[in-house]
């Protein structure tokens, strides 16, 4: 995969929620092209599609009308079982809300994906570990998300979403549930993984603290894009 | 599969207290069953044992016309005892019995009954017919088995008028005195029949040489065509046997299918909770790349561990109670007896790998089942609203 080459693309895509009588457009008509090593963001005031835009790109959520490419594939003409693959072969979600699994150790979440995708057992335990590395917490492997802080919840939800060394990693508010100095922590880590991974990451947000980390900032606005500028 | 079982074994652990009681109550259904299988089959076989020892050995032979669910046709249902039958009777591997129609009066009451003449030195059946045997030609002695006697109030001495048809169809009568009251737990040769010896029966009557029933010895292993005479092997005489504990089993599932509903409702319902508190979680499942299939399996896996950790629990005190049970039996209290068949006997129960095998299958299955329906909530789910906490 060369940098540049294009990894997301949407075309038209128009999002329509029935709302009673009345129809509530969530996304209209939106165009959006993704690279690869994009660090990009969705922002804009709440209501405006942000969440809805990434779930379709995640394949987790249809358009109304439209399309989607990502990764070569039409997410709208994806059985479940296709979609689920695409999300476990290409993306990671990252969360507002952690979403770790609370009966899995910090360890046992980063190899859950490793699991479904059959990876054997010594490359697992190889590519947890490094993953773990990534966002400091090797030495909190056997800990549960109960005995973890916000912050460190996140981290390993990073490690979780990067350890099958995704192409695309979509994260919705990752920081809204934690503080400043938790926020800056995991934007860096994010925002070395970009760098050294060359991983394209997404994000939903209106904090300004992780609009300040973008390359690239896409404003939405009643389900429309009305801004899309490069941040040097 | 391993990975499913692995990731199932976890979760059921993890939600701690509420495992563990539905495994405890699926636990009891399942040793309930064992339980109560093994002592209706130790029933069942004893209920046979005894049956073989004291009425029909090793089978029998019946006069064409006898039917011993319609008294009415006994008039008829008598012949000369064939001549191959007598030469066995006459070398000890069969015993002849008639039976005749007749009514008792102990005490101004009346109870039609069925008069039975066996021979009083027979070795073929456990039968306390020596009692029978009496030098003096004026008095007519008499056995019955302990309901009879309650039901008709008589202690073992006592004297009670008899009255029957003798074969021109007139009507006699004469004084029987009690000499032994058999504890049996045989009641097909205890209500409503009164024994008296074979020679004394045929007297009264005037059925001279005749039967009703020849019954082989054990060993006798005999089952030769005889006109006029129908044989009747072990499996058609026991049938009764099975039906009766059939129908008696039937009582006691009650207990285990109300034990086993009621760890089944209890399943389900932690099945329908926990998908319930666990769509995020299900989202997220989805999010990270598992079908929607991979996770009602996964969800059904959860509940249906349930059965395997309860075949563990029921293992570890079932199976010292139960083979306790096995080695010490049941005392039948004397009340089961008014409508069951066992009389202050111990019941050894009979546990065979079969019946735990089976019943280990039943639990499972059943436990899968019940796990799975609550898991097509999961179909419906959309990963978007899931992952929000939403089910619609
Ligand atoms: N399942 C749904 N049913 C109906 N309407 C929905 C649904 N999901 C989202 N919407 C509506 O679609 C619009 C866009 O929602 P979306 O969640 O994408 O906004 P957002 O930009 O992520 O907002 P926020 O910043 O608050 O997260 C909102 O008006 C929302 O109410
Ligand atoms: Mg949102």
């Amino acid at each position: 995969m060369r940098k540049g080459e294009i990894l997301i693309e949407t075309k038209d895509l128009v999002k329509i929620y029935p709302m009673g009588r009345h129809e509530l457009v969530a996304l209209n008509r939106v165009n959006l092209i993704f690279r690869k090593g994009e660090f990009a963001g969705l922002v804009g005031p709440s209501g405006s599609g942000k969440t809805t835009l990434l779930n379709i790109i995640g394949s987790l959520d249809l358009p109304t009308s439209g399309s989607a490419v990502v990764m070569e594939r039409r997410v709208e003409e994806l059985s479940h079982k296709e979609a689920a693959r695409l999300r476990n072969e290409h993306i990671g979600f990252i969360f507002q809300t952690f979403n770790l699994l609370p009966y899995y150790t910090a360890y046992e979440n980063v190899e859950f994906p490793l699991l479904l995708l059959k990876v054997s057992a010594s490359e697992r335990r190889r590519r947890v570990m490094e993953a773990l590395d990534w966002v400091r917490l090797a030495d909190r492997a056997s800990s549960r998300p109960a005995q973890l802080s916000g912050g460190e919840c996140q981290r390993v939800a990073i490690a979780r979403a990067i350890v099958k060394q995704p192409a695309i990693i979509l994260a919705d508010e990752p920081t809204a549930n934690l503080d400043a100095e938790n926020s800056h922590n995991i934007l860096q880590i994010m925002a070395e993984l970009n760098h050294e991974l060359g991983t394209t990451f997404i994000f939903a947000t209106h904090d300004e603290k992780v609009i300040s980390y973008l390359k690239r900032k896409i404003t939405l606005f009643d389900g429309r894009v009305v801004k899309d500028e490069i941040i040097s | 599969m391993k990975l499913y079982l692995k990731l199932a074994w976890r979760n059921l652990l993890a939600a701690g207290l509420r495992t563990w009681l539905n495994v405890i109550v699926l636990s009891f259904a399942f040793v309930a069953i064992i339980w109560s299988q093994g002592l209706y089959r130790g029933l069942s076989r004893q209920a046979a044992q005894a049956m073989m020892e004291a009425e029909i050995g090793g089978g029998q032979y019946w006069h064409e016309n006898y039917d011993p669910y319609n008294p009415l046709t006994l008039d008829k249902a008598h012949g000369l005892v064939p001549a191959s039958l007598a030469k066995l009777i006459e070398e000890g591997k069969a015993t002849a019995i008639l039976i005749v129609q007749g009514t008792l009066y102990p005490k101004g009451r009346f109870f039609p009954v069925l008069i039975k003449g066996i021979e009083p030195r027979q070795k073929v059946l456990l039968f306390p017919s020596k009692y029978l045997e009496t030098s003096n030609p004026d008095e007519i002695p008499a056995v019955m088995g302990s309901r009879m006697a309650n039901t008709c109030n008589l202690k073992i001495g006592d004297t009670v008028t008899l009255r029957w048809r003798d074969k021109s169809g007139a009507f006699d009568a004469r004084e029987l005195r009690l000499v032994h009251v058999m504890r049996t737990t045989v009641q097909s040769i205890d209500q409503g029949q009164v024994w008296i010896s074979l020679d004394r029966l045929r007297k009264l009557t005037g059925l001279e040489n005749e039967a009703t029933v020849v019954t082989l010895a054990r060993e006798a292993n005999w089952a030769e065509e005889i006109p006029g005479w129908s044989f009747k092997s072990l499996d058609f005489l026991l049938k009764d046997i099975d039906e009766v504990v059939r129908s008696k089993n039937i009582g006691a599932s009650i207990v285990y299918i109300v034990l086993l509903s009621l760890a089944m409702l209890a399943i389900f319902d932690t099945q329908v909770l926990s998908i319930w508190r666990r769509r995020k979680e299900i989202g997220t499942l989805m999010a990270l790349g598992m079908t929607r299939s991979q996770v009602i399996k996964l969800f059904t896996l959860e509940g249906a561990l349930h059965g395997v950790l309860a075949a563990a629990v029921a293992a570890i005190y079932g199976f010292p109670l139960l083979s306790l049970f096995a080695r010490k039996g049941l005392g039948m209290p004397e009340v089961v007896d008014s409508y069951g068949f066992a009389l202050g006997e111990r019941i050894l129960p009979v546990y065979s790998a079969s019946l735990i095998a089976g019943t280990a299958l039943l639990v499972m299955l059943v436990t899968t089942i019940v796990s799975f329906l609550p898991t097509r909530q999961i179909a419906k789910l959309k990963p978007t609203e899931a992952l929000r906490g939403k089910i619609t």
